[in-house]
Parts: C-alpha cells; sequence; structure tokens
C-alpha cells in the first residue's frame, strides 16, 4: 500500500495540443494518502475515466508524473504497478470456478499452493462467496460477479490500490446498496487505498472520504463530502452536488451586503469589491419563506417523503427551496429570507473568501 | 428471446419461404426417397424395392471406402483449419487502413468460383507450367499430383486450407472484436501470460463463432465436389475420390438412380448426424455448470 | 508490445502472400501467350499481351457466359432476401405453432450435399420447362441460400428492440409500411451482409448451375470448363477467364469491407 501522488499531471490525446479544449486533462497536482477512500466525481467526459486510465497505467500522461509512495511509476505498464481495478462490467473468467478466479493472479506471480488456498479461503469470507467457491463464474449473478472481481484485487495483500470504475452500474437497485455498505466496510477494516469512480453523487459521498470533482477536465475541488457541500470551491461543485442543487443569482456585491435585482441581502462578512461575473449562492435547505426580504415567485411543490421542494423563480432565474417534513409553508408567501451564514460569493464561477478572512 | 408473443398468423410471413423451399428442397429430396425404394428396367416402368437400396450401399466396399476418405479429409481439414483460422486471427490488424486491407484480402478466396479455385490450383501445381509445381521440382521433390495419391490429396488439402481458412480466421476476428478491453486490462492486473489470455478470455468469448466456424467447415469439406474434381478428377485410380464426387459419378455418369438416391439419404443423414454431434459437444461443453 | 506486433506483422504477410501468390499466378498467365505459357518459365509475363482478354470480351460464348452468372446471381439475392425478410421478422417477433422445428429444418437445408439434390433438380425443372433458364438456378440455389439469409436476416432483426413496431403501430403504420419504411431502413446493414452471402455462394457454385442449363443460361464456370476439356491446351483464355471471375467478388468485397467483420459477428448460436 502507498501513497499516491499526482504531481503535475496533465494529458492530451492529440499528439500535438494546441488550445485549452485539446487538453483533456488540465495540469493537476494531488495527494492521496495511504488507505484513503476517495471518489472522482464528475459528469461524462470530464476527464475521470482518463485520470483512472493513468494511474492504472493503461494510459502514459503528456506531462507529469504519477508516483505510489516515494516511486515514480508514471511510465511503468499495469502488471508492474500492483494495482487492482473492478471494471463497469464484472470482468471474471467465464470458464473457471469462483475459487480458479480468486487465485489467478496469485497462481501467475508463483505463490505456493498452500499460501494461495489460504489467501483464497480468506477473501472468499471477506467477500461472502465462501459457499459457492466450487461454481463456474459464467453463471453468476453481476453483483456476485463484481464481488468476484473485487476480490481477485484483494487477494494480493500488497496491492497499492484498488481502483473502482463505476463498479455499480449494472447491478440491481437493491443490491447497489447493499454491496457499496460491503466495500466501506471492507475499507474500514483492510484499509486498502480505494479511488471510486462515478458520476453519481450519491455513490461518492456515501462512500468517500475525501471527493475529487472533476469538470471539463479540471478538478474543480477536493475535500470531504460535507466541505463540498457547505464550501463549494465552484459553482459547478455547487450546482452538481445536493439535490436540488445550490441556488445562484447575479448579484452586486458591496461590503457585507449583496444586491439581487435591487434587493439587499445581508451577507455574514464583508468582501472585496472585484471585477468579473459576481453571483451568490445558497443551499435550498438555508432559505425560508418569510413575509419580506427577496421577492420569490412560487410555480409548484413537491413533496419528496421527508421534505417539500417549492420551484420558482427569483428574478428570473430558477430558484429552490427546501422546506422540512412538518414545517407549515405560509399561504400566499412571496418573499424569502436567506441565511446569512450560508451564503457563499463567486466570482467568474469560482468562491471568493471574505475580505478579513481572506487576508 | 423469452418473452416473444404467441401469434400463429406469423405463419403467414413464413409462407414465401416455405414455397420456395418445399420448391428447391422438399420435391426434389421426395424424388430422391421416391427413386431410393424403386427399381426400374427402364422405359420408366419402377417397382417396389423396399429397402434393398440401402442395404446395398450400406454394404457397398466402394461407398465405404469414399466414406473413409470423407472423413479422412474432413479431419485433417479441422484439424489444419481451425488452430490456423485462430492463429491468423490473433495476429489480424485492429483497426485502421491496415485492418481494412487485411480483410478484402483474406475474403478475396472466398468470392472465388469454386471451380476457379481448382483451376487456380490446377495449374499452379503443375510442374510444367506452375510456380508450386516448378518450384518443387526445381528443389528436387518428385512432386506429381496426377499420378502420385499423396502428393494429390497434398494438393487438395493445401488448396482448401487457402480457400477456406480465411472464413474461420474471420469469424475467430469478429468474436475476437467484441472482448471489450477491460478484460485484457483485467489480465494484465492479474499479470495473466499471453498463454493465459487466450486460454480464459479469447477462447471463451469466441466459443459462439468458433462453434459456427467448425459446423460450416465441417458441411462444407463433407459435401466437397468441384474443386477436388477440377484438379484431379477424383484420382489417382480413386484415391480423391470423396463421397459426393463418387455419387455424382453414380448418379449422373452411371445413372444407377436406385442407389444413387439411396446413397444421397445416407449422405445427407451421414451430415446431419455429425454436425448435431458437434452442436451437442460443444454446446454443452460450454453450459456445463 | 513491438516485438509482438512485428511477429504479428510476419505471421500475417507470410499467410497473405500464400493467399496471393496462386492468385498472382493466374493473372500472370492470363498476361500471356500460349507459347510463352508452355515456353519458358518466367515468373512475370515477358511480352505482356492483353489477347486473351480479348478474346473473351468479343466472343459472345465467353462473355455471355457473365451475363449468365450476374443475372441468376442477382435473381437468386433478390429472391432470398424477398422471401427471408417476412420469415426472419416472424421468427425474431413471434411465437407460433412448430417455429423452432421450422427454424432447426431450414437450417438442415444447409447441409444438404449439393450433390444430392443435382439429379432431382434436373428432373424437376425439365418436367416443368424450366430447364436451361436463369431462374431455374436462381431457385435451386435458394436451397443453401434462403436458410442463411433468414438465419443472418433474424440475428440483426433481433438487436432491434420491440418497442419501435409497437410504437410505428400505435402511430397507425400498417404492417407492410411499417416494414418498408421504417424496419428495413433500421436492418439496412443486416440486409446488406445477407445480400453479401447469397451473392458470395450462387456465385461460386457450380455444380446446380452446370447441371440445370446447357445454353441459354450457361455459367461463365461451366464455359470455362467446356472450354478447357475442347481445346485442351487454351491455358491464357483459360486464366484470363478466371481473372475475370475473380473481379466481381472483389468489387463486392470492397464495398461491403466495413460489413464483413459484423457479419461474421453473428455467433450467436
Amino acid at each position: 500500500m502507498a501513497r499516491i501522488t499526482l504531481d503535475n499531471l496533465a494529458h492530451s490525446y492529440s499528439p500535438a495540443p494546441k488550445g485549452d479544449a485539446d487538453w483533456a486533462l488540465k495540469p493537476m497536482s494531488l495527494t492521496w494518502r495511504d488507505g484513503g477512500a476517495y471518489a472522482l466525481l464528475g459528469s461524462s467526459g470530464c476527464g475521470k475515466t482518463t485520470l483512472l486510465n493513468i494511474i492504472s497505467g493503461l494510459l502514459h500522461p503528456s506531462r507529469g508524473q504519477v508516483l505510489f509512495g516515494d516511486r515514480d511509476v508514471t511510465t511503468l505498464p499495469t502488471a508492474d504497478r500492483n494495482i487492482a481495478q473492478v471494471f463497469q462490467f464484472p470482468v471474471v473468467y467465464d470458464t473457471m470456478t469462483v475459487r480458479q478466479n480468486l487465485a489467478f493472479p496469485l497462481k501467475n506471480r508463483g505463490l505456493p499452493a498452500d499460501r494461495i488456498a489460504a489467501r483464497v479461503a480468506s477473501v472468499a469470507r471477506m467477500i461472502g462467496m465462501e459457499d459457492r467457491l466450487d461454481r463456474r463464474a459464467r453463471g453468476l449473478t453481476a453483483d456476485a460477479k463484481q464481488k468476484i472481481s473485487l476480490g481477485r484485487g484483494m487477494v494480493r495483500q500488497d496491492v497499492n490500490a484498488i481502483l473502482f470504475d463505476e463498479p455499480l452500474t449494472v447491478i440491481d437497485p437493491q443490491m447497489k446498496w447493499e454491496l457499496r455498505t460491503q466495500l466501506k466496510a471492507l475499507h474500514r477494516e483492510f484499509g486498502h487505498t480505494m479511488i471510486y469512480v462515478t458520476h453519481d453523487q450519491t455513490e461518492a459521498l456515501t462512500f468517500a472520504d475525501e471527493v475529487v470533482v472533476m469538470s471539463e477536465g479540471r478538478v474543480v475541488q477536493a475535500g470531504t463530502p460535507q466541505s463540498l457541500f457547505d464550501a463549494p470551491a465552484h459553482t459547478f461543485v455547487g450546482y452538481f452536488i445536493g439535490s436540488p442543487g445550490m441556488n445562484l443569482l447575479d448579484a452586486q456585491i458591496a461590503g457585507a451586503t449583496a444586491f439581487v435585482d435591487g434587493t439587499a441581502i445581508p451577507l455574514a462578512a464583508p468582501y472585496a469589491p472585484s471585477a468579473g461575473r459576481v453571483q451568490i449562492g445558497i443551499r435550498p435547505d438555508a432559505v425560508r419563506p418569510a413575509t419580506e426580504g427577496l421577492p420569490f415567485h412560487l410555480v409548484r411543490v413537491e413533496d419528496v417523503g421527508h421534505h417539500r421542494i417549492l420551484r420558482g423563480e427569483v428574478a428570473g432565474t430558477p430558484f429552490n427551496v427546501v422546506v422540512p417534513e412538518g414545517e407549515p409553508i405560509p399561504a400566499g408567501f412571496d418573499r424569502i429570507a436567506l441565511d446569512p451564514a450560508r451564503i457563499g460569493v463567486f466570482v467568474d464561477d469560482w468562491r471568493i473568501e471574505p475580505r478579513e478572512r481572506a487576508a | 428471446m423469452m418473452d416473444k408473443p404467441v401469434n400463429n398468423r406469423a405463419w403467414f410471413l413464413v409462407l414465401p419461404v416455405l414455397i420456395v423451399v418445399a420448391f428447391s428442397a422438399v420435391i426434389p429430396l421426395m424424388t430422391v426417397v421416391n427413386y431410393s425404394v424403386q427399381d426400374t428396367f427402364g422405359n420408366n416402368q419402377f417397382f417396389w424395392n423396399g429397402l434393398g437400396w440401402f442395404q446395398e450401399v450400406l454394404e457397398s466396399d466402394r461407398i465405404h471406402a469414399a466414406l473413409g476418405r470423407q472423413l479422412l479429409f474432413s479431419a485433417i481439414i479441422l484439424a489444419i483449419e481451425i488452430p490456423l483460422g485462430i492463429f491468423i486471427a490473433l495476429n489480424m490488424p485492429k483497426r485502421g487502413f491496415w485492418a481494412s486491407l487485411v480483410l478484402v484480402l483474406m475474403a478475396l478466396p472466398l468470392l472465388i468460383p469454386w471451380n476457379v479455385v481448382g483451376t487456380i490450383w490446377q495449374v499452379f501445381g503443375r510442374v510444367d507450367i506452375g510456380l508450386l509445381g516448378h518450384t518443387l521440382a526445381a528443389m528436387g521433390f518428385d512432386y506429381n499430383y496426377v499420378n502420385d495419391p499423396v502428393d494429390a490429396w497434398a494438393t487438395i488439402i493445401v488448396m482448401d486450407v487457402w480457400h477456406w481458412t480465411s472464413l474461420v480466421a474471420l469469424l475467430c476476428y469478429a468474436g475476437l472484436q467484441s472482448i471489450p478491453d477491460a478484460y485484457y486490462q483485467a489480465a494484465r492486473i492479474d499479470q495473466a501470460s499471453r498463454w493465459g489470455v487466450f486460454r480464459y478470455i479469447e477462447l471463451p468469448k469466441m466459443g459462439g463463432v468458433l462453434l459456427i466456424a467448425v459446423l460450416l467447415r465441417f458441411m462444407d469439406s463433407f459435401m466437397i465436389y468441384t474443386e477436388p474434381f477440377v484438379v484431379t478428377g477424383g484420382g489417382p485410380g480413386n484415391a480423391t475420390t470423396f463421397l459426393s464426387i463418387d455419387l455424382v459419378k453414380m448418379a449422373i455418369g452411371q445413372f444407377d438412380l436406385g442407389p444413387a438416391a439411396a446413397f444421397s439419404l445416407i449422405y445427407f443423414l451421414v451430415i446431419l448426424l455429425i454436425s448435431w454431434v458437434f452442436y451437442t459437444v460443444m454446446t454443452a461443453q460450454r453450459e456445463t455448470p | 508490445m513491438t516485438r509482438a506486433s512485428r511477429g504479428s506483422a510476419v505471421v500475417m504477410t507470410l499467410y497473405l502472400l500464400f493467399l496471393l501468390v496462386p492468385i498472382y499466378w493466374l493473372l500472370n498467365m492470363s498476361l500471356k501467350t500460349n507459347a510463352e505459357i508452355t515456353g519458358a518459365f518466367s515468373l512475370y509475363p515477358l511480352n505482356p499481351t492483353l489477347a486473351n482478354y480479348r478474346t473473351i470480351l468479343t466472343d459472345p460464348s465467353w462473355y455471355m457466359g457473365y451475363v449468365n452468372s450476374l443475372i441468376y446471381v442477382v435473381m437468386n439475392t433478390a429472391l432470398s432476401l424477398a422471401v427471408a425478410l417476412p420469415a426472419a421478422y416472424a421468427f425474431s417477433r413471434y411465437r407460433f405453432l412448430g417455429d423452432k422445428h421450422l427454424f432447426f429444418w431450414l437450417l438442415t437445408n444447409r447441409m444438404a450435399p449439393p450433390a444430392v439434390f443435382a439429379l432431382p433438380f434436373f428432373q424437376l425443372y425439365s418436367a416443368v420447362g424450366l430447364f436451361d433458364t436463369h431462374i431455374a438456378v436462381a431457385l435451386a440455389h435458394c436451397l443453401f441460400n434462403v436458410p442463411l439469409a433468414v438465419w443472418i436476416l433474424e440475428g440483426f432483426m433481433s438487436g432491434v428492440p420491440r418497442e419501435i413496431d409497437e410504437t410505428a403501430y400505435i402511430d397507425g403504420y400498417s404492417f407492410p409500411r411499417f416494414f418498408v419504411r421504417i424496419f428495413m431502413p433500421l436492418i439496412a446493414s443486416g440486409i446488406g451482409v445477407a445480400a453479401f452471402f447469397c451473392f458470395m455462394f450462387s456465385w461460386v457454385e457450380l455444380l446446380l448451375s452446370r447441371t440445370l442449363t446447357s445454353v441459354n443460361a450457361k455459367p461463365i464456370a461451366a464455359t470455362m470448363t467446356r472450354t478447357v476439356s475442347a481445346s485442351g491446351l487454351d491455358w491464357g483464355v483459360l486464366a484470363a477467364a478466371g481473372v475475370l471471375t475473380i473481379l466481381p467478388g472483389a468489387l463486392v468485397i470492397w464495398f461491403v469491407r466495413n460489413y464483413i467483420a459484423k457479419g461474421f459477428a453473428l455467433g450467436r448460436v
């Protein structure tokens, strides 16, 4: 197991990249500690699969370095990296039994038979497949197959990291939850470094200690699920994470006050004036129906069980408010109040800090 | 596949096929059955002969010999073309201009009329004007496919390999193309050897197309007629007289309709039987839990 | 990596040489005079001549062979597809009484040795007055092409979701209009592949086409065999005729090259 460092990494599929658009991955530096659970989150085409392929050794980056511990593995082939990978579609050796599947990586590395048998037995217990060890892999369900490919990775005790490439895509919904819980438990118990690629925020936020959000080949934010939720560094993160996502409104800032369409909104701290497009962002659950404040035009109410979503508009921009269960919605309200402590300010899509904290 | 609705009116859609196939298969086959149980003294007068012709055919040394040659020939063809076809498929370029070019060049022998295939090899193997025969003679081999049974067999086998290996290779190639990259990546991670990748990934994934390849090559090699007929005419002696050649000799050459018809039916049944055995064995192997 | 791909290149080069040298030899001979062929042995024509091709292209008994072959091949392809399309649709969309047996029985026709059918075909077509016509050969070739076409098309059709049919019927399409306007374009590549295989097997077959024709519909392949036995030694013309029979196939492959792999990929048994 090892710490993983991405140092100034960038990749382009074209041999002579010209503009920004030619880079599938824009320069990035990240460090992942040994034994952490990380998620790469982003919509399709954001570069997360490219990044995963660079870590697994399928692709060699155009620039920068990949370090496992202190060892530079940038140009090493997959086989020499000592990683494991679980793919989008279950990859098992159809003609082998479950036992043979699990033993295969060890056999190829020439381990003695008794060590192999012991490892296979303990991995089978971990993934809960002891009772099916002598079944042919071909006939198993998709989630069982995914467990086998996970087991094939964990059977080697010295893996540097286990990579997951949207591993729950073909799994039935009820099994998804079970498999994810099991994964989490395995991580807690055995402490492998795990990197989980997904476009599903629930999967990323429930699985990872730290989530790396990517958009258009760029890492827009890396942080704990809580920090992504509370303090998104980029409007994309604010919008992408949370359901519904963060509300964003064009505004002018003067000190500790923001003006939206002429209405003054108090902020928690003063901000330095800045050039560019200024927006304020607020989570739908930090907004309350009110009798005075920002004018709000309600379009419809959605009841989603444990809370209700008020869909509407503020100054012509779609705006959502979340009202917890049990709390009444005042009839005919047309104003909303924003919690000053939870308002974020964004300039040209990037979050800026208040004046004194920035200084 | 499982949840198709039951609709017996679908028979109307199948009707045109039935009419055409009735005309091109059922009626001729009935004629064959009819001949197989009758005898004639000419003048279109027939009388019932029961299973006499079948008995005669089943006891005929001549047909036993032809059947033996045919089985040996098909066995050799399968033993060469299936492994060679797989090997070629593994070495074909995967994409790009070369892949297209190789595909087209490989398909070329498949679209040459069968007697022209025979002609090509008949000429190619001649010692006086053919490159192959001439080269072999120049190297000191006493090669003559017209007089020497071994040379005749070798020529016909090489010709069939030339003619049909590409079909096996193209089928396997299509099977290989459908394997997702993730399998190869997983094999790299597991440090599988090249042999391991072939044995545990490529071969299992080719199973379906391989079955088709084996069946097609078996059936077509078992029915081979035109190519050896052009090259050797069934000779020297009867050395390359395969079942179809013998049958045509009997039916059209000697006009022995009864025995030829009985022979035909047995021939057809043997093909069906062996194909069924191949099919059952190969699918059973794949389906074992 | 590089060593492996170099190995592949060597394998493929050797294999392609094995495939192409005999064809080259035919081409080489077709460009020589008979005197040169039977005279000094040479790897390429010393005095290239198109005389053999001229002979074929100016003599109706030669070039009509090509015309006849093309006529019955095209007729067979059209006929096979016309009957196979609705049948394949029925097999891919519905279950009906005896469907599995029928499908299997159709396929067994592909296993019937043409030699078995040669004589009965001859008698049948003579009896109904179709002997020595193009349609006779086209019909006879349906024996193996119809099952094949049904099989290939069924594979492609099963790949089209049934919701498309249902949507079209809800939108008020009649079956024939739906089939021609919506469904056939969807499986166009499948039709192409099936047509390719029908063309191929009809073009290369000789035993039936020779048995069922004498003069008016005689295929080029049969013309060749007769000429060989008659004049015996006209190697140049024979080779030129052979080269000309390769051309249509080569053209067809070139046009469908991107579909070949797909057509072969129907490995679902």
